[in-house]
């Protein structure tokens, strides 16, 4: 068990400029982190190296006290399961699991003792005999887990270990990875370009986009309390709706409607900014404020579904339940609370202690 | 339809004629007991009919003769022996080298790695004639290793290394590298992950290149009939040179001789089919 600090830690591969240009992240003991964010926003990097497969360019990294730059990547007690299992093909599940241990001169009956035990947990002892050609993907990746669970490291990194799984096993393997980490509280550091994924799974998710952390926090804190649109767009789904707003004195003009703006939040806004409302905020009843919009499209999710609205270029999702949902065609009038809008500035900042408190009272609509 | 597949049929049998008839010469020579190329004697005066029969693959009677003279008579047991180490030994040495080298180019990344891989390629472009008097220059005259069986195994290792190297890489590019990651996190080291992990994977490349080494040794003719002057240390194709030459054509012996020689060679090809096909096809589709 091990917390793992970066600082300042910084990937560059030849003269190119620097896939990751200077990351701090601290890692507590015990904690179940997720990284997660598009492709090629450095997460899998950042793990790499972590793992001691790739070098650090520059920083420190620490895994516990110990500063383990230098440090090979086997010597830093650091399990990982590979997105593609990475299972060794000629070897039974048995020798798979066994390997790491008799690499380090493990005596054989304290092996078997182990791998033993391991199997038990995760459901592998008929299994253990056969080769990882003969198993199916839900129980190779298991066997992946009981490899990296048998040495018991102190840091478990997982590479995108779902991504492989159709959706049944993967949410199947995500509960056991959930209740892997209850019971053995192992440092975890997840990487994955699955919101849903990190928010079930993280104690804490660090979101990144471009080689750069964009928030860290709780999946609720980051979900209500975004730092940015990059994040408020990455967390929830379908992701939050950013229009741009004109601020005119205490007034707001968006595509969708018109409201007005209590004192001390106009304040606070600058004339041209983005306006973040999420998708569920949206309905057909309740008071507050109104906004219109033309209905383009509409998506059935089941209990649930998608109106897609438009109002000039501008457009917005909002998820309403089935019975409320709009006909194509149509013009809508859509209710929200203007207590859940966002404040975005024109690069995408949240501009700060600007939620629209108390809730509805100071407002009145301006039908728009 | 059906004149069109009969017509593909007896194009297919001619074809099949055509590439069996000097084989089938060639066996029927040997069991033929004789040391004449004819394998029938056409009386004078015989029928076009009979004369026609000189044209079959099929000897007048069979017999054992000649294989037996080769291996008694003949110093054929023990060129076949020279051989078998000779081409024994190259195929060792040649697949460790290959293999070692092959794997760092694949997977390690170093200066004069693509220039490394390149010149490996380049040497490919030049005839194996051009290297006669250079490698009998160094070999025999440098080394003073004429006449033995080193020479001829590091000559034959070394020449065969480029093809082994190149096909070998390509396999090990293949495999994937996760394989070798996991096993690096979990302590093993890079020799470690080289002979316990990815030379099994590589089996399949690595009988390939088995084979060819092998064959590149076994079939050798011109650096062994330079390199080696005595008897006693021919291998079989120098060996089998001297049944038919100016002075002697015992095409007895000859026939007999290559059917033995190509007999190992069967029985490697029919052995290591199933890695051959998936060998020769490595890497060109993934999973």
């Amino acid at each position: 068990m091990a917390s793992i600090s970066l600082k300042k830690i910084v990937k560059q591969y030849g003269q190119q400029a620097a896939t990751i240009p200077g990351l701090d992240l601290e890692i507590r003991d015990g904690e179940f982190m997720v990284l997660v964010g598009p492709s090629g926003c450095g997460k899998s990097t950042t793990l790499r190296m972590i793992a001691g497969l790739e070098s650090v360019s520059d920083g420190e990294l620490r895994i516990g006290e110990r500063l383990v730059n230098d440090v090979a990547a086997g010597e830093r007690n650091i399990a990982m399961v590979f997105q593609s299992y990475a299972l060794y093909p000629h070897m039974t599940v048995f020798e798979n699991m066994a390997f790491g241990l008799r690499v380090r001169k493990t005596p054989d009956a304290k092996v078997r003792e182990q791998v033993e035990a391991t199997a038990r947990a995760l459901g592998l002892e008929p299994l253990l005999q056969r080769k990882p050609g003969e198993l199916s993907g839900g129980q190779r990746q298991r066997v992946a887990l009981g490899r990296a669970l048998v040495r018991n490291p102190d840091v478990f990194l997982f590479d995108e270990p779902l991504s492989n799984l159709d959706a049944e096993l993967r949410t199947q393997m995500r509960a056991e990875i959930a209740r892997l980490h209850r019971t053995q509280g192992t440092t975890s550091v997840y990487v994955t370009h699955d919101q849903v994924e990190a928010m079930t799974l993280g104690d804490r998710i660090a979101i990144m986009n471009g080689g750069r952390l964009m928030q860290v926090g709780t999946p609720a804190e980051l979900y209500s309390a975004p730092d940015n649109t990059f994040v408020a767009q990455f967390m929830g789904s379908p992701p939050m709706n950013i229009f741009s707003g004109q601020r005119d004195g205490t007034r707001l003009r968006t595509a969708f409607f018109e409201i007005e703006l209590p004192t001390a939040t106009a304040a606070a806004l600058p004339t041209e900014l983005q306006v973040g409302l999420r998708p569920e905020c949206l309905s057909t009843t309740g008071t507050a404020a109104t906004l219109n919009g033309r209905v383009e499209m509409i998506e059935c999710l089941g209990h649930e579904g998608l109106a897609y609205l438009a109002a000039g270029d501008t457009q917005l999702r909002a998820k309403l339940a089935m019975e409320q949902l709009p006909q194509t065609g149509t013009d809508a009038v859509l209710r929200f609370n203007p207590a859940d809008l966002y404040f975005f500035d024109t690069n995408g900042e949240r501009i700060a202690a600007t939620s629209v408190e108390p809730a509805g009272t100071a407002l009145e609509t301006a039908g728009a | 339809m059906t004149i069109l597949n009969w017509l593909r049929g007896l194009f297919i049998l001619v074809m099949v004629a055509i590439v069996l008839y000097p084989v089938l010469w060639v066996v029927s020579l040997a069991f033929s007991g004789g040391q004449s190329l004819a394998l029938v004697s056409v009386p004078e005066g015989a029928s076009f009919f009979e004369a026609l029969r000189a044209l079959l693959p099929l000897p007048q009677q069979w017999s054992l003769a000649n294989f037996e003279g080769l291996l008694t008579e003949q110093p054929f047991g023990r060129w076949l022996l020279n051989s078998l180490i000779i081409a024994a030994a190259t195929t060792i040495v040649g697949v460790l080298l290959a293999c070692s080298a092959a794997y760092a180019l694949s997977r390690f990344r170093f200066p004069g790695r693509e220039r490394g891989l390149m010149l490996l390629l380049v040497s490919q472009m030049f005839p194996a004639t051009l290297m006669l008097i250079p490698l009998y220059v160094i070999i025999v005259e440098w080394l003073q290793l004429g006449n033995t069986w080193l020479g001829l195994i590091a000559v034959y290792s070394i020449t065969a290394l480029p093809f082994c190297v190149w096909m070998l890489k390509g396999y090990f590019d293949s495999l994937p590298v996760d394989i070798e990651e996991a096993a690096l996190m979990e302590g093993a080291s890079p020799v470690a992950i080289f002979w316990r992990i990815a030379l099994p994977l590589a089996k399949p490349a690595i009988a390939v290149t088995a084979l060819f080494s092998f064959l590149t040794a076994w079939n050798e003719f011109i650096l062994a009939s330079i390199f080696m002057d005595e008897e006693a240390l021919y291998t079989v194709p120098v060996g089998l040179r001297f049944f038919v030459s100016d002075f002697s054509a015992q095409w007895g012996y000859f026939a007999a001789g290559s059917v033995l020689v190509s007999l190992p060679v069967v029985i490697l090809f029919l052995g290591l089919q199933r890695f051959l096909v998936s060998g020769l096809s490595a890497g060109a589709v993934k999973g």
